[in-house]
């Protein structure tokens, strides 16, 4: 771990100090780039002013509601389908034709249907987030182990118990990779309304600072979001080895 | 002795048969797998049903479980027609990796069994450490399956099963995938555990010698489709013994019997 992470820490490393003396030896003047040492301060500043403190507090709210929101909708349904076919036929061409639509082609009508704000943030990233949660459970629930499912039958567990004891819980491990990959576009779908539209967040912070032409601090937003990402994946797979490593190992062996 | 001759009794007699097959046909993707089976196990039983790989005796097994319905003729479990799986059946399956739930401990594995025929937890941890004690697995109630051997796993298998309380022990090659000792000891085991709760058990198994080691009765079926062509009283006298009763010559006679059985099947 340590040694080659060191390894791959070198060439980054390298890259932002070769910026930082060609950038000082050739007096950059752009509105697009920065020295390193300029956005390392712009963001010091950004933290000592709180202004970056509230923009990350109101972009991880929408879209934590809207993973939130959205993850349930998807998980609801992904189940269901994965356990009736007959409902799963049902619903294919419908899903099938919802699912391509971007979602942030939804913004014109969120934004005329609930205006500017948290709210039309959220059901955007909801949206987004139905889709591999509702795919990726449906998979799920289908490649359960048929002998569990015939375990459940002799035993003439209750349907209801039948998905709380045997479809959830060996579902879950795979379930929780959708979570993972939907937090990861919650995030980017919650900084893109901002970006396009919504006067709140990280992102709206970018473009203030873009049109405030002060590429230091848009680029210092860039690094932060990169950070939080990252952040948010490093949690989420220590959850996810923490919560599952066990099912999860029995999971891909079957 | 006395039990096996009550055995024989209820065999060579024609008691109310627990399960009945009654011209059972089973078509699966237009293929015929089991063709006019009709066949009795009386209540007590220990049958042991044994064939050439593909002949259908797990099908069959599977019928007498409920888990499917015949094509034509009927199932029947205790002269009611059989349309789902029920309480009374247990089914032990031979692949014990899949069929327990690896996100539980033995102790909830057996628990499922229990939650499912509604007792209440309240009573459930005492009854679950009595059945592990009965399979040999007191201690291990923490554990979970995948830090138990293949026996133990089994073991814990054969446990859920015991607390459904079934009058039908359905079991499918279930030492199959186990090490030769493991296989004695717990054949052993499921005869004392039978002889105890007076269940019926269909035993399905591909060793010839296990068949006739365990059963009252053996029924050999000819492959494709799956239909009944050999059928043998086993007269051996009970408790059986893993050295005298492997030395009997009632058990060679009927080896060479069975051997030669599955040998014309073959060809």
């Amino acid at each position: 771990m340590t040694a080659n992470s060191a390894k791959a820490l070198v060439l980054p490393l390298a890259v932002l100090v070769a910026f930082e003396i060609w950038a000082r030896a050739t007096h950059l003047q752009s509105d697009s780039l920065a020295p390193p040492s300029e956005i390392v301060m712009a963001l010091f500043g950004a933290f000592a002013d709180l202004s970056i403190l509230a923009a990350t507090r109101d972009t991880l709210f929408s879209a934590f509601a809207g993973l939130a929101i959205g993850t349930t909708i998807g998980l609801a349904f992904g189940i269901a389908f994965g356990i009736s076919d007959t409902l799963d036929r049902l619903m294919e061409v419908t899903v099938e034709a919802i699912r391509p639509i971007p979602s942030i082609a939804l913004l014109p009508i969120a934004l005329i249907a609930l205006g500017f704000g948290y709210r039309m943030e959220i059901v955007i990233v909801a949206f987004a987030c139905v889709w591999p949660v509702l795919i990726l459970s449906r998979a799920a629930v289908r490649s359960i182990e048929p002998r569990l499912m015939e375990v459940a039958r002799a035993l003439r567990l209750p349907p209801a118990q039948r998905v709380w004891k045997i479809i959830i819980p060996a579902a879950l491990p795979r379930i929780f990779v959708a979570f993972r990959l939907s937090a990861g576009i919650a995030l980017i779908v919650a900084v893109t309304v901002e970006i396009a539209i919504n006067p709140l967040g990280l992102g709206a912070g970018i473009m203030l600072a873009q049109q405030a032409l002060r590429p230091d601090l848009m680029l210092a937003y860039l690094v932060w979001i990169g950070v939080i990402g990252y952040a948010l994946n490093i949690l989420l797979v220590v959850a996810q080895i923490r919560l599952f490593g066990r099912a999860a190992l029995s999971g891909d062996s079957a | 002795m006395a039990s096996a001759a009550k055995r024989l009794e209820a065999v060579s007699g024609t008691p109310a048969s627990q399960i009945a097959f009654d011209g059972v046909t089973l078509v699966l993707g237009g293929k015929t797998i089991i063709e006019n089976l009709s066949l009795g196990v009386p209540p007590g039983e220990f049958l042991c049903i044994v064939g050439a790989s593909g002949c259908g005796k797990t099908t069959a097994l599977r019928l007498a479980a409920g888990l499917y319905q015949p094509t034509s003729g009927k199932v029947n479990f205790d002269g009611q027609p059989m349309h789902e799986p029920r309480r009374e059946i247990a089914i032990v399956f031979q692949d014990y990796g899949k069929a327990l739930l690896p996100w539980r401990t033995a102790a909830g594995n057996v628990s499922l069994a229990l939650e499912a025929g509604g007792m209440p937890s309240a009573e459930r941890l005492a009854r679950i450490e009595e059945l592990l004690r009965t399979v040999g697995l007191p201690g291990h109630a923490g554990k979970y399956p995948s830090e138990m051997s293949g026996g133990m796993q089994q073991r814990l298998q054969i446990a859920r099963c015991l607390a459904q309380e079934p009058k039908t022990l359905l079991m499918d090659e279930p030492f199959g995938a186990l090490d030769a000792m493991t296989r004695q000891g717990l054949q052993d085991e499921v005869l004392s555990l039978v002889a105890a709760s007076g269940a019926t058990v269909i035993f399905v198994t591909h060793d010839l010698d296990e068949a006739i080691y365990l059963g009252d009765r053996i029924i050999g079926l000819l492959p494709h489709p799956g239909r009944i062509g050999i059928e043998l009283s086993v007269n051996l006298p009970r408790p059986r013994d893993q050295l005298s009763t492997r030395e009997h010559p009632e058990f060679l006679r009927l080896r060479r019997q069975l051997f030669d059985f599955i040998k014309a099947t073959e060809q």
